[in-house]
């Protein structure tokens, strides 16, 4: 017989499903839930600075193990500073749970103090949520938002928890069995008959390509990928968020396709006859205007979420299922077979138009940065960005190897993103190294973070692409307003580096520096968490760029463009 | 439910709308789910009926639905919810909504 309190319950059941740390701030209506997670000995509490900031360190967490991480917030604005984390985590399917505290049951609806209502805010951007209206439901809720955030397409879930709720005392016999986790493995009914079709339409397919994204690393599925490419040698495009799928140099890699990628992975979409799309969502920044893309193919689509395939785009087969499982069904009938013409051709576009220009990687400019820290990071280590144009230069050239080792915010494109996410990440792998690339813009939507950074001593290398600038927005103004630069350049300089030396990091300025590359070495290898300020010149761009509502092949700029 | 212009429902009507009939955990934000993903995915909901069942546990859910183009997508994301148990697509129903639509328009 067990008797404890409902804020008792959670921090046992968290103890029990094994989460280690919980990000959050403490406010009144979740002070009961802080009590029983100060008696906890193996969870681990990160206090952040901000409720975005502990979502997005929960996100780090979750991103990075691929498992449900946990953060918590009190009621009204605790839980509206984390609504945009939740959203974040929606749109990019990352298992979350949130835990809110509520105005106790009986003011609920009275305009009470710090009441909002949390649960009708999260419904749209939750895979699920609850209001809890008695202790004793703890027991069946909080394993089952744990199962849902994890299983099938993961996401977030909230659960809101009235304060009179978590002192509410409860007696039972015993603990429920726990639920199992992870991906429903289970291929769809009709699964046997749509991979025959669709293996038979590889097979026949003279200009095939893989369109690969976020799906294929949620289902850990990247290796059988590789196989499924190499033994039908099929060129492979990845999306923003299946980057580090496919290395970047493997030779059946395109790179990244859409708004940023290089002009020929875009033209070669243009030419395939079999478009293979697994764990993507056909999002409008790949595929451009949807009607024009790949116009000439036919579509597998696999995704576990039935709701994503033919949601866009019309397919000729479809398998709703894991990609994993499809994928090693597919394996067994997928013919060995060389594509030369198709090879040849993808080849000749890549000549035609080249990825890179050498000029590209000259001092001082954005490719040059990324590679020169990619260099001095090594391969083990995780990476995460911000959002606008410093993102997509990573994106572009960063040299991705593996899955997880990306961490972007992609569906919701929120700044702010990838300075807490990188310390989630740092607090879950303690002995990898963890580099940050931000912009001057978005470092300062979650600056505070700096602090959390410090007091974890989370190893984070934090490297400010500094353009003074709102610098995606600004291009979009030259590109498409006429050049009229309106709110989207700063009038006055930050010192990013005597700000971080405030919040007590380590920081380094290569603004006027000597040797700027000595110096970012030495930042680089220097112990503990640390800034690295540097200097981009505002109008370095992101080349090339569809222009958002026109068809892929409709790409502007690029020093060595033809067009 | 709106009233149509016909009272009669034997009358046939072009049918460009579909009925569904959902079974759901029956609490407080259950209908806000519902018509929050209507509202949300941009579906069009023409009427909606709701009554618990099974002693209060469940609700039963009567969906007049237009949107035929879409209704795979309609029936996909609802079945997503976590709260739907269960969805039928019931065209033999669609005298029992019209007798409902009418009594709605008798009632005022
Ligand atoms: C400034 C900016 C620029 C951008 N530019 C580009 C660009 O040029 N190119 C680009 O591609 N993106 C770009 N993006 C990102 C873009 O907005 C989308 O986030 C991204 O394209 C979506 O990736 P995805 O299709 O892989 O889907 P995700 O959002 O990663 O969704 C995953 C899909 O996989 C499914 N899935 C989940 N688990 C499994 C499983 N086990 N098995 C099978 N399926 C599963 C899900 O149901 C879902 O459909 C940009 C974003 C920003 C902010
Ligand atoms: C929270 C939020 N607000 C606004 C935007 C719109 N936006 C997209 S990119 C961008 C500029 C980002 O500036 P910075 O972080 O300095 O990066 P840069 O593009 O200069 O590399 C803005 C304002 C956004 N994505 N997120």
């Amino acid at each position: 017989m067990h008797t404890l309190n409902g804020a008792q319950i959670i921090i046992r059941q968290l103890e029990q499903l094994g989460v280690d740390t919980i990000a959050g701030i403490p406010g009144g209506a979740n002070l009961p839930l802080y009590d029983a997670l100060a008696a906890s000995t193996t969870i681990r509490h990160v206090l952040a600075r901000h409720e975005q900031g502990a979502g997005f360190i929960a996100q780090g967490i979750a991103r990075t193990t691929g498992k449900p991480a946990v953060c918590f917030a009190t009621s009204g604005p605790g839980a509206t500073n984390v609504l945009t984390a939740l959203a974040d985590a929606y749109l990019d399917s990352v298992p979350l749970v949130c835990i809110t505290g509520q105005t106790p049951r009986a003011l609920i609806g009275t305009d009470a103090f710090q009441e909002v209502d949390t649960y009708g805010m999260s419904m749209p951007i939750t895979k699920h949520n609850y209001l809890v209206r008695s202790a004793a439901d703890l027991l069946t809720i909080v394993p089952k938002a744990f199962q849902l955030a994890g299983s099938g397409r993961p996401g977030p879930v909230l659960i809101d928890v009235p304060k009179d709720v978590q002192t509410e005392m409860v007696s039972f016999e015993s603990w429920p069995e726990p639920l199992a986790a992870g991906v429903e493995r289970s291929p769809a009914s009709d699964g046997a008959q749509a991979i025959t079709a669709a293996a038979a339409m590889i097979n026949a397919a003279a200009r095939p390509m893989l369109y690969l994204g976020g799906g294929v690393i949620h289902a850990g599925a990247a290796s059988v990928a590789r196989k499924l490419a190499e033994q039908g040698e099929i060129p492979t495009v990845v999306t923003l968020m299946g980057l580090g799928i496919l290395p970047s140099e493997h030779p059946l890699s395109l790179g990244m396709l859409g708004m940023h990628a290089p002009r020929a992975t875009n033209l070669a979409m243009e030419e395939c006859d079999l478009l293979i799309a697994a764990g993507v969502r056909f999002d409008d920044r790949a595929t451009g205007r949807i009607s024009a893309f790949c116009p000439g193919a036919k579509v597998i689509h696999v995704d576990i979420d039935a709701s994503e395939i033919g949601k866009l785009r019309s397919v000729d087969a479809g398998i709703a299922g894991d990609a994993r499982a499809a994928f090693i069904a597919l394996l067994p009938h997928i013919e060995k077979r060389p594509r030369p013409e198709w090879r040849r051709r993808i080849r000749q576009l890549q000549q035609d138009h080249p990825r890179f220009h050498p000029d590209d990687f000259a001092p001082g400019r954005p490719f040059h940065l990324i590679r020169q820290v990619a260099e001095l990071a090594g391969p083990e280590a995780y990476i995460s960005t911000d959002v606008g144009k410093h993102q997509m230069w990573v994106a572009q050239a960063y040299p991705l190897t593996r899955p997880r080792q990306l961490l972007t915010s992609g569906g919701l494109g929120t700044m702010g993103f990838g300075l807490p996410a990188a310390i989630g990440a740092a607090l879950a792998h303690p002995d990898k190294p963890v580099v940050c690339f931000t912009g001057d813009g978005s470092l300062q939507m979650n600056i505070q973070e700096l602090a959390t950074a410090v007091e974890q001593q989370a190893q984070v290398k934090i490297v400010v692409l500094n353009n003074q600038s709102l610098g995606l927005v600004r291009q979009q103004q030259r590109l498409f307003y006429e050049r009229k630069y309106f709110a989207s350049s700063y009038r006055i300089k930050v010192d990013f580096a005597a700000i971080a030396r405030g919040f007590g990091l380590q920081a380094f300025d290569l603004d006027g520096a000597d040797n700027p590359d000595a110096l970012l070495t030495g930042a680089m290898q220097t112990p503990g968490p640390c800034l690295i300020n540097v200097p981009i010149d505002i109008e370095e761009e992101v080349t090339p760029m569809v222009p958002p509502g026109a068809a892929n092949t409709t790409m502007i700029g690029g020093s060595h463009a033809r067009n | 439910m709106p009233a149509t212009d016909t009272h009669n429902p034997s009358e046939a009507q072009p049918v460009n709308t579909a009925i569904l009939r959902l079974t759901v955990n029956n609490h407080p934000g259950v209908m806000l789910q519902i018509c929050g993903l209507f509202v949300r995915r941009n579906f069009n909901l023409e009427g909606i009926f709701c009554s618990a069942v099974d002693q209060g546990v469940t609700s039963c859910i009567w969906l007049k639905v237009d949107e035929t183009d879409k209704l795979d997508q309609v029936i996909k994301q609802l079945t997503k919810l976590e709260d739907v148990l269960a969805i039928e697509e019931r065209p033999d129903a669609r005298p029992g909504v019209s007798e409902m639509e009418a009594m709605m328009a008798r009632i005022g």
